[in-house]
């Protein structure tokens, strides 16, 4: 594998990984409750922008795995006292394979069908969590205090729960930069920019692309596991939050759509801009507003994000960042 | 070329209907192993489309298609390219936002060899140097003029290492130099032994370069043989050519 032989990849993970560990060594509880959620809406976007940046399949409802991959985790934990880090991974693999069913069918339709037709599944299984009573219902569940004694206490469980969303992170921007230089990621880039050229050279898009959403559906499910462990509880609101989803589109956008950096600077940015927006009083209730005119602005100005702007602009970086 | 006399592609008896309109109507053809198939019909005869019924793009409403032997009928544009069909579009079908090397290394990777990443750069970059295209390698394909990009149709094409070749109208839209360019470019593929189909409306083009010429007239065959019969024959001159003058003068390379 030459990507493993790349430097840019190890520069990446090793900034990041040195980023996410900040927390750690400053000990600071709060800065480790922010980094936690931008972590996860780092792996979140790009996942995203595996299927929208690389393939571009815009899938709006992508957070519909962060829901599936919490309730099956949770599910496991609550009922079957089943250790956090093989529930998540249980959660991650059923998402994945629910992805692969829905994947099938819905990946036949192409642009704004596709879009739509996400935002119904995540809606759908939203409905069904909500009157599924077995777990939960609309209320939802929540831990006893049981499950975290197995961890050592809350605490202890709320600093597992970082270091595995660090773990995650890590590799799903690996996974990312893997994809994007390999043989697959450039069938999937084929298939982005003419499906039916690139059927032409040999690429079987139905193949690629539920192979690409089942993967893509891992990593948001596995956080999804994660971030309810930590939380204790899960309603079908939170866990189905469409409005996350769409956020993290924004991220994809504003960072760089189709490169591996660009939704973890993207995540970055959006979610600082979003503290101090949720901080200001008068702002506070303005920041989606801000959100959807920041994905109109970066639309018609900016099409190619912080990172693609760089890319076009020196051209000399193109071989290095991705 | 020893294997001239060869059947690499047989069609029998294709129709394709769309709706209410017969694009193809019946068409039966053979092509030998390497050589130029030409193809030729006014606007609208049914050419592209029955490179698209060859290439898998639409499945014919009635009628076979072998290739080396084997039953393609249906089968996918993906199943064709692993067998060594490749084409290029009339309308150019560049991957825009990647660059004329990735492009290239595309049709590399997933044609008949199906290729690893580095082996298919390789391939690439020949390919590229081929096509002379090779100060343009780290462009976008996106930014290249129209004869930039019918070479880039061509390298990528090529790239797959195909047995036979679908050009359609890769002259179209060329100024004169870079027509004779291109015309040797078609020239040196025939040499590597690579059978080419080609659809072009270039009449002195095609008449010198096709070993056999095929005509289409709303989707029937009208004619089939050498560039000096197809001219030569009355249904061509009266359907087609409508002025027996201009037939002499496709033959004198001066139409």
């Amino acid at each position: 594998m030459n990507t493993l032989k790349s430097p840019f990849f190890w520069i990446i993970l090793v900034a990041l990984g040195g980023f996410s560990l900040l927390p750690i060594v400053s000990g600071s509880t709060a800065l480790r409750e922010d980094m936690f959620l931008i972590l996860m809406l780092m792996i979140l976007a790009s996942s995203i922008n595996i299927i929208m940046g690389y393939t571009g399949y815009v899938s709006f409802g992508h957070i519909v795995f962060f829901g599936l991959g919490g309730y099956i985790g949770f599910f496991l934990m609550q009922e079957f006292q089943v250790h956090f880090m093989l529930a998540a991974l249980v959660g991650g693999i059923g998402a994945s394979l629910i992805a692969f069913l829905i994947g099938m069918p819905v990946l036949r339709l192409r642009g704004a069908y596709f879009a739509l037709a996400t935002i119904g599944i995540n809606e759908a299984f939203r409905a069904f969590f909500t009157n599924f009573d077995l777990l939960g219902g609309s209320v939802g569940m929540f831990f006893n205090f049981a499950v975290y004694d197995a961890y050592g206490g809350a605490k202890n469980a709320g600093q597992l729960a970082y270091y595995a969303m660090v773990v995650l992170v890590l590799v799903t921007v690996a996974t990312s930069f893997l994809i994007k230089k390999s043989k697959f990621g450039l069938g999937l880039m084929a298939i982005r920019e003419d499906q039916d050229a690139a059927m032409v050279l040999g690429v079987n898009p139905a193949r690629f692309k539920v192979i690409t959403y089942t993967i893509s559906a891992f990593f948001p499910a596995v956080a999804g596991a994660i971030f309810f462990f930590k939380n204790g509880l899960i309603e079908p609101g939170p866990a189905f939050e469409l409005h996350r989803s769409i956020e993290a589109l924004v991220m994809v956008m504003l960072g760089g759509y189709g490169t591996v950096t660009g939704p973890i600077v993207g995540a970055i940015v959006y979610e600082r801009l979003r503290g101090f927006l949720i901080t200001d009083p008068t702002l506070s209730n303005a920041h989606l507003v801000i959100a959807g005119f920041m994905l109109l602005l970066i639309v018609l100005f900016m099409t190619a994000g912080v990172i693609g702007w760089v890319r076009q602009r020196v051209p000399a970086l193109r071989r290095y960042l991705e | 070329m020893s294997a001239t006399n060869s059947v690499i592609l047989t069609i029998e008896n294709v129709s394709k209907r769309f709706g209410g309109l017969l694009a193809l109507d019946r068409v039966s053809l053979s092509v030998h192993q390497g050589e130029i198939f030409g193809i030729i019909g006014p606007n609208g005869a049914g050419k592209t489309t029955l490179f698209n019924v060859i290439n898998g793009v639409y499945p014919p409403t009635e009628g076979r298609v072998h290739f080396r032997g084997e039953d393609v009928t249906g089968l996918q544009p993906y199943d064709l390219a692993k067998r060594g069909v490749a084409r290029t579009f009339q309308v150019v079908r560049p991957l825009g936002e990647l660059t004329v090397r990735e492009n290239v290394m595309a049709g590399a990777c997933f044609g008949r060899e199906n290729l690893p990443l580095e082996k298919a750069e390789r391939i690439a970059d020949e390919v590229i140097d081929f096509v002379g295209l090779s100060a343009r390698a780290e462009m976008l394909a996106s930014k290249l003029n129209v004869a930039q990009k019918k070479r880039l149709e061509m390298a990528r094409a090529l790239a797959a290492r195909p047995v036979m070749i679908l050009l359609d109208e890769v002259l179209a839209g060329l100024n004169p130099n870079e027509v004779a360019d291109m015309l040797n470019v078609v020239r040196k593929i025939r040499d590597q032994g690579i059978t080419i189909l080609m659809i072009e409306h270039l009449m002195h083009a095609i008449m010198n370069l096709s070993d056999r010429v095929f005509v289409l007239d709303y989707g029937a065959q009208i004619a089939e043989g050498t560039p000096q019969e197809v001219s030569n024959h009355p249904k061509v001159i009266e359907a087609y050519l409508g002025d027996p003058k201009v037939a002499q003068r496709f033959l004198e390379g001066t139409a």
